[in-house]
């Protein structure tokens, strides 16, 4: 299925469009129904133009644009942007402006690609509705009452709106996966240590990953080529060269074994028409020739308590760099930690605050071990669940989240209902494995229903090899 | 500063000097998650944190907490004497690159995104117990 990053760079690099074009029609879309959406903290339409009159410079003088030519592309606002504030949807980081890039903006803008923003989020990527940002909710593009999931519900509705034809963001529990999935597009979580993060504002070290959404997952896999590979600025990234995710492309799933995660399936709270449409997902690749049968993955129940304790507690410590000292917001004080407490307390918003005490108070001693690290033990029975699974699957299946989009305020005041949300992702990241949502129908509501496909460490291209069949396969499109 | 990350922690009191703080109960080890999380927890966590809260904020933020470790206590039932912990997905460690000069982040490009600057540093309020 060629999507419009394929398509929008062919043309390109071939002179049947510009560059130039290609953007202010993007911008022509953001000007009609972006105000409805608020899929932005910032439209950055002049780096874009200026952008794109490069990529039409390089084809016009015969250099290579890159394989990304003219793709307009949105980015999560926790992406470094050199002279483009980057705020990650806090008070404490209103107007800084980062001295630097982030290489997987360095690479996308080598590759041709056209910045047209920088997307809203929940603050600090904690949340998974993006209604916990400080410049308000973004809404989902198919249902204006509705939330675009998150943390980086922007990057995904920018996608499903048509706003730029693919985007990034960053997954430490879900938050590509599950806003991909009630935004009706593909987004990836790729292994840990794929993508390099130098350049990500860090939420959970040992969990955080950057990927692409896209409308198809084939131009999802070809940005998350351009994306990945080794950078020894980071020194969680991996050595050496990897396969490429678009590698097993058009292959077709004949022989392949899928295990059907049972206990993500019948997790609590899973809702009726979701869990149908995963059967009907299983059904399909069954039809295409894959050996499908239910796996039991036990321990994956426990990925949600686990991940509560480890993310907030990474958090803890991550978040301690905003003390007023060296950029960001400062509220003024007698003395120092009179400063600290009140530029923290004014910059931070409620949810930040209530995962920086939840860490804080996991890793207290008399509690880190029985709560950080009983965590990291459990993180430990989740990998030994996969690696069993593994020897009898090539992949897993289950579904990405447990409702379609809900409304705006739904589960604001409840924090444990919106964590429940990211049941279904949670597992991939304790393990450090890649997992796409893949649009896959609709519920009873008419909103889009993501599956989602598990892959072992470095299985993306058999990831996207098994998600491309089921984009076939899927009953109706995913894009608004 | 660095004395109030001690555990337990010493806070300054209001008359001067330090005390240890009364953290409520015995964090204890015996396997078996905590009861929910009282609000002299939360305050005192608050406290490290370098937060605020106000009363209804403290009773909000107590319930909410005490929630989710409640939510939590469903690892107690997990049989993990032996397991290793994982900290990490992958065992990378040490990992060096050749000590090559390059250029760095530019001074004044730095220097201008902070709240406040003196000469070529970052300015402060006074640190506690130091003279203005």
């Amino acid at each position: 299925m060629t999507g419009p990053v394929e398509a929008i760079a062919r043309a390109v690099r071939q002179g049947e469009v510009r560059a130039v074009e290609v953007l202010a029609e993007h911008l022509g879309r953001i000007a009609r129904t972006e105000p409805d959406v608020h899929a932005f903290n910032l439209v950055t339409s002049d780096v874009a133009g200026r952008q794109a009159e490069e990529v039409d410079r390089a084809v016009a003088e015969g250099r290579d644009p890159g394989p990304l030519a003219g793709v307009p592309v949105a980015l999560k606002d926790l992406l470094c942007t050199r002279g483009v504030p980057t705020t990650c949807s806090s008070r404490v980081l209103e107007g800084w402006v980062p001295p630097y890039d982030a290489t997987v903006v360095t690479r996308l803008a080598e590759a041709g690609a056209v910045f047209v923003g920088k997307t809203n989020m929940d603050e600090f990527a904690m949340g998974s509705s993006t209604e916990h940002s400080a410049f308000g909710p973004t809404r989902n593009p198919h249902d204006l009452s509705r939330v675009p999931g998150g943390s980086s519900g922007g990057s995904a509705a920018a996608v499903a709106a048509g706003f730029a034809a693919a985007s990034l963001g960053s997954d430490t529990g879900g938050s590509i996966r599950q806003p991909a999935a009630l935004c009706g597009v593909v987004g990836a979580k790729p292994t840990y240590g794929l993508v390099s993060r130098y350049g990500l504002v860090a939420f959970a070290s040992s969990l955080d990953q950057i990927g692409p959404f896209a409308l198809t997952v084939a131009d999802a896999a070809m940005v998350l080529d351009v994306i990945s590979g080794h950078d020894e600025r980071d020194s969680t990234s991996l050595p050496g060269a990897q396969p490429s995710a678009s590698s097993r492309l058009g292959r077709g799933v004949a022989g392949l074994r899928v295990g059907v995660i049972a206990e993500l399936v019948g997790a609590d709270g899973m809702a009726p028409d979701v869990a149908a449409r995963v059967e009907e997902a299983a059904a399909a690749l069954s039809a295409a020739g894959a050996r499908v049968e239910p796996v039991s993955v036990p321990s994956v129940r426990y990925g949600l308590s686990a991940y509560y304790m480890i993310a907030p507690a990474e958090a803890s410590s991550n978040l301690a760099r905003y003390d007023g000292v060296r950029y960001g917001l400062r509220k003024p004080g007698a003395d120092i930690t009179e400063m600290y407490t009140a530029t923290r307390s004014a910059g931070f918003g409620a949810e930040v605050k209530r995962r920086v005490m939840l860490g804080t108070y996991a890793l207290s001693a008399g509690y880190y071990d029985a709560y950080y690290g009983k965590a990291q033990r459990v993180r430990t029975l989740i990998i030994r669940d996969f690696e069993d699974a593994y020897r009898s699957y090539d992949v897993l299946l289950s579904p990405t989240a447990p409702t379609t989009a809900f409304e705006l305020g739904a589960k604001t005041a409840d924090p444990l209902t919106m964590y429940l949300n990211d049941v279904c992702t949670i597992p991939s990241n304790l393990a450090g494995h890649p997992a796409v949502s893949v649009p896959f129908g609709r519920g009873t509501d008419g909103l889009p229903i993501g599956v989602q496909v598990l892959a072992p460490a470095l299985g993306e291209p058999v990831m996207f090899q098994v998600a491309e069949a089921l984009e076939a396969a899927a009953p109706t499109g995913g894009a608004a | 500063m660095r004395v109030a990350y001690l555990d337990p922690p010493l806070e300054r009191s209001p008359g001067g000097g330090c005390r240890r703080v009364d953290r409520g109960r015995p964090g204890r080890y015996d396997g078996r998650v905590a009861q929910p999380i009282s609000e002299d927890e939360v305050a005192h966590v608050a406290r490290l944190a370098r937060l605020e809260l106000s009363q209804a904020e403290l009773e909000q933020y107590t319930s909410q907490l005490a929630q989710v470790l409640e939510h939590a206590a469903d690892i107690e039932a997990l049989e993990i004497e032996g397991v290793p912990p994982t900290a990490h997905p992958f065992p990378l460690v040490n990992v060096l690159r050749e000590d090559v000069p390059r250029p760095c982040l530019d001074r004044d490009e730095v220097l201008a995104q902070a709240p406040d600057v003196d000469q070529d540093r970052f300015r402060i309020p006074r640190i506690l117990g130091e003279a203005p």
